[in-house]
């Protein structure tokens, strides 16, 4: 087994893990944490991601063994309270879920991905979404929501 | 769908990375990005005994420019390299290539030396690598060696580093003198494998071509540059014509096979496209260049 300390959502964690338990296991099993999905457990469907030291990633192509001593942020940590991110509030104004299977994912992709890019137009948040499937909404509402708190976040000084 | 029972060691420093590759050369998998690996081990393709974990070097996460090179590290993540700056004004045509990489939260994991090492028939780096000329460093126990770009991808999944070697980094040529890049690739979806790619280089003198490497993925076990294409591009400037007789030329020597995805004659029809569009755009380029 590997000692492992890490910080979840701003919690502390330490687990005894055997070497080959995926980080979306571990979050999922070992600490509890069911919002983080898992579809397809190799890096296609994005449904996953979470996010490891700022940058988001595929949790099943991770080990538990590998996030050592980082902070790890899941879609439990976004709302604070009973006030959603924005990122979930656009969601859930313009209908950008139906089953919600895909929805983590995506939500913490584009945490990270709209921390990261100037301004997106619909065009590179489309090309974002390339890595994420979600067999309900058509993407439309999905681009639209994250496009708007583009907008939002360009208008904020 | 979850790993195979499988050790793993996680060293800090590539002199303990290299003497645990040693030790354990046989069973032993270098884990980089994971972003190939993991799923691997997924599906059980992959059986390794024992996981080395290179993430947390320090000395290989850096990119270096230099004398018309610029030097990757191995664990440099595909992400970081497109956003660098010294990469797009050096290394033009790996920036060209990056961002067809998988996608936005893969290229966050993924690394440069992954994508090498894994040498994907499909895969955007070797392509740019065997192109540009690069060369990659590997160590072992036994020392440093350097492997020209030529004679490091042999076959599908398969180079000419040893079980027992590490790769440190890759070396990008950056020459001097009015060259222009361009990649092109096609896939059904972004994201997805390449059903063709094209990457090209040009250097321009007195209005006419005086080098030009054109070289084709995904129709073969690794990139191949075709030579005989590049050597009727010289001495021409390349126009429309050129530029479409390039592609026929190209089309005509490929050899791709067929599968599920598409027919061998669509890839080799996808490949005279590619090439001569790749070839307009690399020599708009160099305008740019003298511009
Ligand atoms: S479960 Fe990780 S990408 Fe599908
Ligand atoms: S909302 Fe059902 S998969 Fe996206």
């Amino acid at each position: 087994m590997i000692e492992v300390s890490v910080t979840v959502n701003g919690r502390a964690y330490e687990e005894a893990v055997a070497p080959r338990l995926l980080l979306s296991d571990f979050l999922r099993h070992t600490l509890g944490l069911t919002g983080t999905h898992v579809g397809c457990e190799h890096g296609v469907c994005g449904s996953c991601t979470v996010i490891v030291d700022d940058r988001s990633v595929r949790s099943c192509l991770m080990l538990a063994a590998q996030v050592d001593g980082a902070e790890v942020r899941t879609v439990e940590g976004l709302a604070d309270g009973d006030e959603l991110h924005p990122l979930q509030a656009a969601f859930r104004r313009n209908h950008a879920l139906q089953c919600g299977f895909c929805t983590p994912g995506i939500l913490m992709a584009s945490v990270d991905f709209l921390e990261r890019s100037d301004s997106p137009g619909r065009r590179q948040i489309a090309e974002m979404l390339s890595g994420h499937l979600c067999r309900c909404t058509g993407y439309e509402p999905i681009v639209e929501s994250i496009h708007a708190v583009a907008l939002q976040e360009g208008q904020s000084p | 769908m979850k790993p195979p029972v499988v050790d793993y060691l996680c060293p800090e420093t590539v002199a303990e990375a290299v003497d645990l590759l040693g030790e354990h050369a046989d069973g032993a998998k270098v884990l980089a990005g994971g972003q190939s690996l993991m799923p691997l081990l997924n599906m059980r393709f992959a059986y390794p005994t024992v996981l080395i974990d290179i993430n947390r070097l320090e000395e290989t996460a850096a990119i270096e420019p230099g004398d018309e090179v610029v030097v990757i590290g191995a664990t440099v993540r595909q992400g970081d390299a497109d956003q660098s700056r010294t990469v797009h004004a050096m290394v033009p045509l790996l920036a060209q290539a990056l961002p067809h990489i998988g996608h936005f939260v893969t290229r966050n994991r993924g690394t440069i030396g992954g994508s090498v090492v894994h040498a994907d028939p499909r895969g955007e780096v070797p392509l740019v690598m065997v192109t540009l000329g690069g060369r990659a460093t590997v160590v072992s126990t036994s020392g440093t060696r350097t492997i020209e770009a030529d004679d490091l991808f042999l076959s599908h999944y398969t180079t000419s580093i040893a079980d027992d070697e590490l790769l440190l980094d890759t070396i990008w040529p950056a020459p001097g003198g009015l060259w222009g890049y361009a990649f092109r690739e096609f896939s059904q979806r972004h994201g997805d494998y390449a059903l063709g790619m094209v990457a090209c280089a040009l250097r321009r003198e007195d209005g006419v071509a005086k080098q030009a490497t054109v070289a084709v993925g995904a129709v073969a076990g690794h990139p191949v540059v075709l030579d005989e294409v590049g050597a009727a591009l010289v001495g021409e400037p390349i126009d429309e014509r050129a530029a479409a007789e390039a592609g026929r030329l190209a089309a005509a020597a490929v050899d791709p096979s067929s599968d599920l995805h598409a027919s061998a004659r669509y890839r080799r029809h996808l490949v005279g496209l590619l090439t001569e569009s790749a070839l307009l755009a690399a020599w708009a380029d160099t305008e740019r260049e003298e511009a």
